[in-house]
Formats: C-alpha cells, sequence, structure tokens
C-alpha cells in the first residue's frame, strides 16, 4: 500500500469513533503495538529532541525501502508515533520526503500538530523524513 | 475535613473571589476549565485588568523627565506602584525596590553585578530545590569569577538538609541562593536560619520569592536579607513584570547591569555618571502599565488577606492530598510538613505527560515535566512529575474534579 493509502485507511479507523476518550484509547492501544526499536539503538543520538518524553526512532533501509522502529517512555507520545510509523514505514525514501501529514488534522489530533506542542509530533515528522533524505542521499 | 462552625470558608467566600476572574467561567475542551497551574502563572482579577485598561485608556505617556501632565500622571501612578510594593514587603526605603522584568531579571541583574566583587577561591552556595533560573545565572557567575558552587543537598521529603547547609559555610562563602518555595514541590524553606548563618560568615543572601509571594507576605527586614526577587504574574499580576529588592548598602556596592537613558546622571564621551538607586538598575522605559498594575495586584491580593490566603490554602491542600492518596498508585513527592498549596505527583508506571494530556482533555490544567528543576526529577530517578498548584480561587469541587479526571487517566494508560 502506498503511504496515502495507509494513511486513508487509518483516518477511516479513527471516523468510528464518537469522542476524544474513544481515539485517544485507540491510539494509547496503537502505542502498545508499535514495532519496537532494538535496545542498541535507544541511544542519546536516537532521540528525538523537542519532546517533553522520550522518543527514539531507528530507520534500516530493506530491498529500497525505509523501515522505521520506535518507543518511547510515554504511551500516547508512543500512539501518535505508532500512526507516524505505520504511515511512512516500508516505503521508498522519495515517497516518504513527499508525503503530506494532513490527516492526523483529519483523524481529531489536529492539537498535536502545532509546532510549539511539547509531545514535539511535528520534530517526529522532520525526523523521520531526515531519515528518508538521508537514504535517498545515499543511493544516489 | 475540618469543617467546624469557624471554618474559613465563613469569612471567605470562594465563589464570590471567583466572579472577580473573567477567565474562571471559560470553557476548555467543552469543559468548565479547572486551573491548577498556578504556580506557572497566576490568573489576574477584573479589578487589576481595569486598572491596566484605565492606564492604557488614560494615562499612557513616558515617565520620568516629562513636563507634561499626562507624563507627570503617568510618573506619579508608577511611583506610587514602587511605594505599595515597598510597604508590602516592608523594605524600609522605596528606592530598595528596583523594578525587573520578573524574578529571572532580578537574579541575573544581582549575579552580573556580583561578577566584580568575587575572586577564585570565593564559594556561592545554592540548594538542591533550585529553579534552573536559580542555578544558571550563579554558574555562569562562577565561570566568570572563578567562584565554586557548592549545593545544599535534599532528602527524600524534599526538604533541605541545614545540617549540610552548616558544613558548607565557611569564611570562603560569599553568597548563598534559596529559594523561599520550592517550585516543584512546594517545600517552605527555612530561610530565617539560612540568612541567619549565612549573615554569621558575612555572606549575602538572595532568596527566589517567585513561589513564596503568592502565598506568604515576607517582611525583609524582619527576614534581614540582602536580596528578594519576585514576579508579579504570579501575584495576580502581569508577566514582564517583578521585583528586586536589596539593601540599600547592596545596591550601592553593585554595579548598574544594563547601560541606557533613565539610569544616567551625566554623560559624556569622556565619562558617564549614574543615577541614584532605583534609576541606576532602570535603564530605558520600563514596563510602565506593568509596575502599575504590579501595584493594583498586590492591592487586590491584600484585600483578601495573606493569612486568608494561606489558611485557605492549606485547607485546599490537606482535602487534595488526602483526596488524591486514595488512588492507588499514586505517589505524591514534597511531603514536607512546611508546604505551599503545590502537588507534585506520579501514577505507578505511567509518565506524567500522558495524565497531563488527558487531564487536558478533561479541562484541567496541571503542568507536567521537570518543572524547569531538573536536579530535583534526578534525586527521586523521574523523568518529572504531574504538579497541580492550587490557589485562593481554586475550590474543593474542583479538587473533586482532578481527583476524577486522574482516576480516568490511571484507567486509560494502564
Amino acid at each position: 500500500m502506498s503511504i496515502e493509502e495507509i494513511q486513508n485507511e487509518i483516518i477511516d479507523e479513527f471516523s468510528m469513533f464518537e469522542d476524544w476518550e474513544e481515539r485517544y484509547q485507540y491510539m494509547i492501544d496503537l502505542g502498545k503495538d508499535l514495532p519496537l526499536i532494538d535496545d542498541q539503538y535507544k541511544t542519546d543520538n536516537n532521540i528525538i529532541k523537542g519532546c517533553q518524553s522520550k522518543v527514539w526512532v531507528h530507520a534500516e533501509m530493506e530491498d529500497g525501502k525505509l523501515i522505521f522502529t520506535a518507543d518511547s517512555d510515554a504511551i500516547i507520545t508512543k500512539g501518535i508515533i505508532a500512526i507516524l510509523v505505520r504511515s511512512f514505514s516500508n516505503q521508498p525514501p522519495k515517497d516518504i520526503i513527499h508525503a503530506e501529514t494532513d490527516f492526523i488534522d483529519q483523524i481529531g489530533l489536529k492539537e498535536h500538530l502545532s509546532p510549539t506542542r511539547a509531545n514535539g509530533l511535528v520534530s517526529m515528522v522532520k525526523q523521520l523524513k531526515m531519515y528518508a533524505i538521508a537514504y535517498q542521499t545515499q543511493m544516489k | 475535613m475540618p469543617q467546624s462552625g469557624l471554618s474559613l470558608t465563613a469569612m471567605f467566600k470562594v465563589e464570590d473571589i471567583r466572579k472577580d476572574f473573567p477567565i474562571l467561567s471559560r470553557k476548555v475542551n467543552g469543559k468548565p476549565l479547572v486551573y491548577f497551574d498556578n504556580a506557572a502563572t497566576s490568573q489576574t482579577p477584573k479589578q487589576v485588568i481595569d486598572v491596566m485598561v484605565d492606564y492604557y485608556s488614560n494615562f499612557n505617556a513616558n515617565i520620568h523627565r516629562g513636563v507634561h501632565t499626562l507624563s507627570q500622571e503617568a510618573t506619579d501612578l508608577y511611583e506610587q506602584a514602587r511605594y505599595k510594593i515597598q510597604e508590602h514587603f516592608n523594605a524600609k526605603f522605596s528606592h530598595e525596590i528596583i523594578f525587573t522584568s520578573g524574578t529571572t531579571h532580578g537574579i541575573n541583574l544581582v549575579a552580573n553585578g556580583f561578577s566584580s566583587l568575587l575572586k577564585k577561591g570565593d564559594e556561592i552556595i545554592v540548594s538542591a530545590l533550585e529553579h534552573h533560573s536559580n542555578i544558571v545565572p550563579w554558574q555562569m557567575l562562577c565561570e566568570r569569577s572563578g567562584a565554586l558552587l557548592k549545593v545544599i543537598p535534599m532528602n527524600q521529603e524534599g526538604e533541605l538538609v541545614m545540617d549540610e547547609f552548616d558544613k558548607l559555610l565557611s569564611e570562603n562563602t560569599k553568597l548563598v541562593f534559596v529559594n523561599h518555595v520550592s517550585n516543584a514541590l512546594g517545600t517552605v524553606n527555612p530561610i530565617e536560619y539560612i540568612i541567619e548563618k549565612a549573615h554569621e560568615v558575612g555572606a549575602a543572601v538572595l532568596i527566589d520569592g517567585a513561589q513564596s509571594s503568592p502565598h506568604i507576605k515576607p517582611d525583609v527586614q524582619k527576614l534581614d536579607v540582602d536580596f528578594y526577587v519576585v514576579s508579579a504574574h504570579k501575584m495576580c499580576g502581569p508577566t514582564g513584570v517583578g521585583m528586586l529588592y536589596g539593601k540599600e548598602e547592596w545596591l550601592k556596592k553593585l554595579p548598574p547591569y544594563q547601560g541606557g537613558g533613565e539610569m544616567i546622571a551625566e554623560v559624556t564621551f569622556e565619562k558617564t555618571t549614574y543615577a541614584d538607586l532605583p534609576h541606576k538598575f532602570e535603564a530605558g522605559t520600563p514596563n510602565i502599565a506593568g509596575g502599575i498594575v504590579f501595584g493594583a495586584a498586590i492591592d487586590y491580593m491584600n484585600g483578601i488577606g495573606f493569612d486568608t490566603i494561606a489558611a485557605y490554602e492549606h485547607e485546599l491542600l490537606e482535602y487534595a492530598t488526602e483526596k488524591l492518596l486514595q488512588i492507588d498508585g499514586l505517589k505524591i513527592y514534597g511531603t514536607s510538613e512546611h508546604k505551599t498549596s503545590v502537588i507534585s505527583f506520579n501514577l505507578e508506571g505511567i509518565h506524567p505527560y500522558d495524565v497531563g494530556t488527558i487531564l487536558d482533555k478533561l479541562g484541567i490544567a496541571v503542568r507536567t515535566g521537570h518543572h524547569c528543576a531538573q536536579p530535583i526529577m534526578d534525586y527521586y530517578k523521574i523523568p518529572g512529575t504531574v504538579r497541580a498548584s492550587l490557589s485562593f480561587y481554586n475550590t474543593k469541587a474542583e479538587i473533586d474534579t482532578l481527583f476524577e479526571g486522574v482516576k480516568k487517566a490511571k484507567m486509560m494508560l494502564s
């Protein structure tokens, strides 16, 4: 599936929820299922700055596609990064670089998009895209 | 709960007080706002907001040196505010009151001034309970002067260990910097003892009063403190203004902090002479409206009375502590007997950020994180806490809402 298709799938899932509580509960559950980063990559170098909680992200290339794994010490943050990883992981770097993130707004998590928000969703997106740019440059 | 016939609620009608604060009737995320982030900034009553509006509507002008009526009126209002602040903190002279942009500015002003007074081998003492604002300027001062920074350690209750403080003091000690109340835990520190002991070895003492001033009315002369710093926005006043109290002898000794207008007596390209106190430390056009409104905020709080405020807040603190401890796995950090109305807590196995996020969805404003006091978090080996800081306009019903909110957060996040 393409990034856009995955994002539409996420939008569909979230559209079933009636209130914030159901949305957050689902996000918390997604956080619990996040493909966990190998402990050896949970280093200070892999911490995303700008988050009140700690977020680690690791990226690896496999057959021209970028695989993300991540973790956080806060479960809601973990849910947010899980949504991003699901949307971006296992995709070619160039698609990740050009991917939109409007779907965050559409699934009712708009408040997390503010650049001043302490959870750093914007920093997370930036970091995932940075990985994509780095690997894309390597491929050339 | 103490519900005797002499309960404070008899003379203190919190529902009437709440009507003074327009913001308390707004909704957040569809729920009535429960504002428990008072230690970060307090809310502003309409009596204080009105003074701000009145100033800009009727008196706005640049102060001092103006020959025209508006300037004179604005100057009078600004200087009247200084007298109000002097009276409130019981300073000996009004020129011992320096308007600043806030506590951090006041600390930096003093730290900067001491650069030229310290030498290598001198020692300055801070406490383990400090806000980063009362750590970093002194570290910078040490880098500039070669002085050594020593730290009074804390214990599990979140109190300073006074025996250790006694040991740190020596004839090399030149300065001691401690907060009156810890922002992260609410501990009220024994500043009377600290000031007395520091003076015995000839050291000056600066007390960071940012967190005490909303709850306690300090008497700087009785305390015999050398410097006391506060921010107006923690005392129902506006942001961007605060006060540095300094004993006259110290303020005369310290060099000016910033150069500019207002702080000079005479300027030629060969030499500038500085203005007298307090203007020596008030370069540039000050926060005129802020200063005047700060005075109004002090009037408002004194109108209620600090004894009444302290007693009611203590009642709230006891109620909230007892209530929150009913939740399994909830741990309170900062359990000193001497506390202001601050409850710093965590739920076992749950990140404070998650709890704060869920509470926000319920309209409850708390602060999460390290509260700019990382050394305290390191001591407890935690990433941070959830901090509910209560004020005299909060109610027991709001504490019940917090209690239900924390239970809900626990259920969702476990």
